[in-house]
């Protein structure tokens, strides 16, 4: 290989080196080790003490573990419900003339700027049990017997944080399907009207099909936002009552950061991560297919 | 695009009634959060939230802001975020390119190697980083939190640009190089003016996710006088447990760097967002 050659085959790696290395560095390689980790009994002072697969039998046997998991599934059912059929039909209704539409849109977007720490705190002023908004106006209304503590009740409490959530979320959805409608091709939709299409047939059967690209990046960023959520519950319950707000990314942290069990930490944010990888692979495969037909 | 235009004018009025219900409740907490941080705590215990305020008081900022220590918190999120954002977006131009301009061996690996990990589970990543920072001596700096920032997004930034790089015509490069540019220079002087558009959306995106990052400062930062204002407020909350109007007050003050980005920068926001999730 000559020199000029050999030049141009170093060029992109050159331009790679020093983000790849720092990539691997902080993400990539912490990954890894976060596997090595999840082998051992660490108490993040002395070396990690090697026990196989010790952390993941007492997982099996830990029920805070179960009811973390079951809250991140309820999380994802919610995530992938309301927001986006909230979200869709924003998206839908402010896509025309309605008057005013650019004030509601600025309106649905605005908490998706506040700091999920605001959001939380803002929303545990409104959850206050004795002088909070939501319990004054039920018992204003004469509704006092639903006042309650909302982040104090086991059988309420994740619902209150989640719903806080969904806050957020609904702008995030409105602002992927207003994107997505905007590349709809409209001969379509006129044609629909030639062969006498009402509205419903419109929807389900010319709009929703165009929009299922878009539909599949909101279900996957639904998922992992689920399995990410962590801010909301360490700032409004710290997974409490009893336990019953807890989602697996707060447990891993309490375990890890609060008990000093580092290893058992560990093993929590690698079954966090298995059930994200799936979804990973499910989305590169997707990119794969996309970038292979050009 | 929706055609409510099809639909008559009854249909039109009970869909504008409902986006207007709905509008409203979504300002209910902003509302709340704004009347609180002007009254005084006693006023709203002993009256109730929704009586007519007695005074309106701005202590409560004040409080937060000099007692409540956000005149440290909020100074730390602007020293942790400016250089994490430029440090990304640099590192990230760089990456970007490679994967856009050349076609090389492991071009897409490495392109996969920086969407995957823009996916993944903050917590598989929390003890190592943990770890190597202590290990580099930036535990308990503003470094630590920079380091992993910068490290971070470099994914998702990497992910928008180069898809955005994608779009350059190849012919305005190849001429260049013919006039014996170096690559470095195309990437300088043509590639990165060309990326305007791209690079005002991700750094508006950047801003806001890294100026409201709390995990990463409740991880990596111990002592409060480093504090952002995230993981500040989660300290103000626990100072001033039932005086939530000057936990509100603060929360505020803490929003005002985003609500900027809100007000004059929303249209590059919304662009991120949508580059993000396209391919």
């Amino acid at each position: 290989m000559n020199k000029a050659k050999l030049r141009t085959t170093l060029t992109p790696y050159l331009f790679l080196a020093v983000p790849v290395i720092i990539y691997m560095i902080w993400v990539i390689g912490p990954m890894f080790y976060s596997f090595y980790l999840s082998l051992t009994k660490w108490d993040g002072f002395s070396a990690p003490q090697f026990i196989g697969l010790a952390n993941f039998r007492r997982l099996i046997t830990d029920p805070v573990f179960y009811t973390s998991l079951w809250n991140n599934l309820e999380w994802i059912a919610v995530f992938m419900t309301i927001p986006i059929v909230m979200g869709l039909f924003i998206a839908m209704s402010l896509n025309r003339d309605i008057p005013g539409s650019k004030f509601f849109k600025a309106c649905f977007f605005a908490p998706m700027v506040l700091s999920l720490v605001v959001s939380g705190l803002v929303w545990s002023w409104l959850y206050n049990p004795g002088s909070g908004l939501i319990n004054t106006v039920l018992r204003q209304v004469g509704l006092g017997d639903l006042a309650r503590g909302w982040l104090s009740e086991p059988e309420v409490v994740m619902e209150a944080v989640i719903t806080v959530a969904v806050w957020r979320q609904v702008g995030y959805v409105m602002v992927l399907y207003l994107a997505g409608l905007q590349s709809i091709d409209r001969n379509l939709i006129d044609a629909s009207h030639v062969d006498g299409a009402n509205a419903v047939q419109r929807f389900f059967n010319v709009i929703l099909p165009q929009l299922a690209p878009v539909t599949v990046v909101v279900i996957v960023i639904s998922i992992i936002d689920s399995l990410r959520a962590f801010d909301l519950v360490s700032v409004m319950t710290r997974g409490g009552p009893f336990n019953s707000s807890s989602v697996l990314a707060n447990y891993m942290y309490i375990q890890a950061f609060n008990n000093y069990r580092m290893g058992y930490g560990a093993a929590i944010s690698v079954v966090l991560f298995m059930i994200s990888a799936a979804f990973i692979v499910f989305y590169l495969t997707r990119i794969v297919r996309e970038e292979t037909n050009g | 695009m929706a055609d409510t235009r099809s639909f008559s004018p009854t249909m039109r009025a009970v869909l504008f009634a409902l986006i207007s219900i709905l509008v409203l409740i979504w300002l209910v907490p902003l509302v709340v959060a704004f009347i609180t941080s002007f009254r005084t705590n006693e006023d709203i215990l002993t009256n109730g939230f929704l009586a007519l305020p007695e005074t309106i008081s701005l202590q409560s900022f004040a409080d937060a802001w000099s007692r409540g220590n956000l005149d440290i918190y909020l100074p730390n999120s602007f020293i942790i975020t400016i250089p994490s954002l430029f440090g990304t977006l640099a590192l990230s131009s760089l990456a970007a390119y490679a994967l856009a301009r050349f076609k090389f061996k492991g071009r897409l690996a490495f392109y996969f190697l920086f969407v995957g990990g823009t996916m993944l589970p903050f917590q598989i990543l929390l003890l190592p980083v943990f770890r190597l920072s202590d290990a580099l001596g930036i535990y308990d700096t503003y470094s630590a939190v920079i380091a992993i920032h910068i490290a971070f997004q470099l994914g998702f930034c990497t992910f928008v640009l180069r898809n955005y790089m994608m779009t350059v015509p190849i012919q305005l490069m190849e001429s260049a190089v013919l006039d014996g540019a170096s690559e470095l220079r195309i990437w300088w002087s043509i590639m990165i003016p060309l990326t305007v558009p791209a690079f005002a959306a991700v750094a508006t995106l950047e801003f806001t996710w890294i100026f409201n990052d709390y995990l990463w400062a409740l991880i990596l930062i111990r002592s409060s006088g480093k504090m952002p204002v995230t993981t500040g407020l989660a300290i103000l909350q626990g100072q001033y447990v039932q005086d939530w109007t000057v936990i509100i007050s603060g929360a505020l003050m803490a929003t005002i760097p985003t609500l900027f980005v809100f007000v004059f920068l929303q249209r590059y926001f919304i662009a991120g967002l949508t580059l993000g999730s396209s391919k």
